[in-house]
C-alpha cells in the first residue's frame, strides 16, 4: 500500500469511527432521556392537576424529602395531601429521585430549572421564549416538549411555541 | 401460586380502595353542606347562587381570586396562574367529573382557600359556591 493510500484508509478509519462513537453518545443520550418516565399513578393525579408531573430523576432525594414537607407553602400556594397520598409520593419520588450529574449541584434550591444540569441543556433558550405567553416560565415543560407527559422529552419533539 | 395470589389479593384490594370513593352528585355534595350548615343554624336561609358567583370572582384581600385559575366562565377551560397549565372546566355542565367525589372536592376547597382567602372557606362559603358553579350552564360558554 502506497503511503498515499495508507493515509486515506487510516482517515476513513478514523472518520467511521469517530462517527459510530457519536452515534452511540447520541444513542445513549436519548436512551436515558426516554427513561424519564413519571410511573407513578398518585404522583401524577396529586401533583400532575397544577403542573406537569417533573420526572424525579431530575432532583435529588433531599431535595424530594424537603418539597414534601413544605407541601403547606409550595411555591407559593397551599399543595398539602392526605397522609395516604403523602406517603406513598413521597416514597416514589424519593426511590427514583436522581443521582450524579444530573442533579449534581443542585445544591440548596428546591428548583429543577436552578440545577446546573437544566441550565446548561436550555443555554440557547433566549428570556424572550421563557417570557412567551405560550410557554410562561421554564417550569412549564410541556409548553415545548410536546412529549413531556408522557416523560419523553427528547430534542425531537421540541416545538416552541412563537 | 403465592404470586398469583398477591396478584389477586392487590387487584381486590385496587377494587375495594376505588369503590370507597362513593361516586356523588354535585347536588348530593351541595346537599350535605346544606345539612352541615343546618346543624350548626337551625335558621339558615339556604345557599345563594349571587353571593358565590360574588365569591367566586373577588379578590379576597390576596392576589388570585377563584377566577386567576377557572376564568370568570367556569364553564371553560381554565389555566394554572403560576405553571400555565390547562384546567379542565369546573362547571359541572360543562365537565361530569366535578363534584362528584367529596373528597377530592373537600380537598381542593382546602388547598385552594388557603391561596385566594388565606384561610379555610366556611361550609356557607362552599355551598354558595358550589350551587353557582352548579348554576352555570355549558351553554354559557
Amino acid at each position: 500500500m502506497s503511503n498515499a493510500r495508507r493515509w486515506a484508509f487510516d482517515l476513513t478509519l478514523w472518520t467511521v469511527s469517530v462517527i459510530a462513537g457519536l452515534a452511540l453518545v447520541a444513542h445513549e443520550a436519548m436512551a436515558s432521556e426516554k427513561r424519564m418516565t413519571t410511573g407513578n399513578a398518585r404522583y401524577q393525579a396529586e401533583c400532575g392537576s397544577c403542573h406537569l408531573a417533573y420526572p424525579p430523576q431530575l432532583l435529588p432525594a433531599l431535595a424530594w424529602r424537603r418539597i414534601m414537607a413544605s407541601l403547606d407553602k409550595h411555591f407559593g400556594t397551599d399543595a398539602t395531601l392526605d397522609a395516604s397520598a403523602a406517603a406513598e409520593v413521597g416514597s416514589f419520588l424519593v426511590g427514583a429521585a436522581g443521582t450524579g450529574k444530573r442533579v449534581a449541584g443542585a445544591g440548596e434550591s428546591l428548583r429543577i430549572t436552578r440545577t446546573p444540569w437544566f441550565v446548561r441543556e436550555h443555554h440557547e433558550v433566549s428570556a424572550d421564549v421563557w417570557r412567551r405567553p405560550g410557554v410562561g416560565g421554564p417550569g412549564n415543560c410541556a409548553a415545548c416538549h410536546t412529549t413531556a407527559p408522557q416523560g419523553n422529552f427528547n430534542e425531537h419533539n421540541v416545538r416552541i411555541p412563537r | 401460586m403465592q404470586l398469583e395470589t398477591l396478584r389477586i389479593g392487590t387487584g381486590v384490594a385496587l377494587f375495594l380502595s376505588a369503590s370507597a370513593a362513593l361516586p356523588a352528585t354535585p347536588a348530593e355534595l351541595l346537599k350535605g353542606y346544606e345539612t352541615a350548615v343546618r346543624a350548626e343554624d337551625a335558621r339558615f336561609a339556604g345557599f345563594s347562587t349571587e353571593r358565590g358567583r360574588e365569591f367566586f370572582n373577588a379578590r379576597h384581600g390576596v392576589e388570585w381570586s377563584c377566577a386567576s385559575c377557572h376564568t370568570a366562565n367556569p364553564a371553560t377551560q381554565g389555566k394554572h396562574a403560576i405553571t400555565g397549565k390547562a384546567i379542565a372546566p369546573l362547571a359541572p355542565a360543562a365537565n361530569a367529573e366535578r363534584f362528584t367525589d367529596a373528597a377530592e372536592a373537600e380537598k381542593w376547597f382546602r388547598r385552594n382557600c388557603k391561596d385566594v382567602v388565606s384561610r379555610a372557606c366556611t361550609t356557607q362559603e362552599k355551598g354558595d359556591v358550589l350551587q353557582y358553579l352548579i348554576s352555570v350552564k355549558e351553554e354559557a360558554r
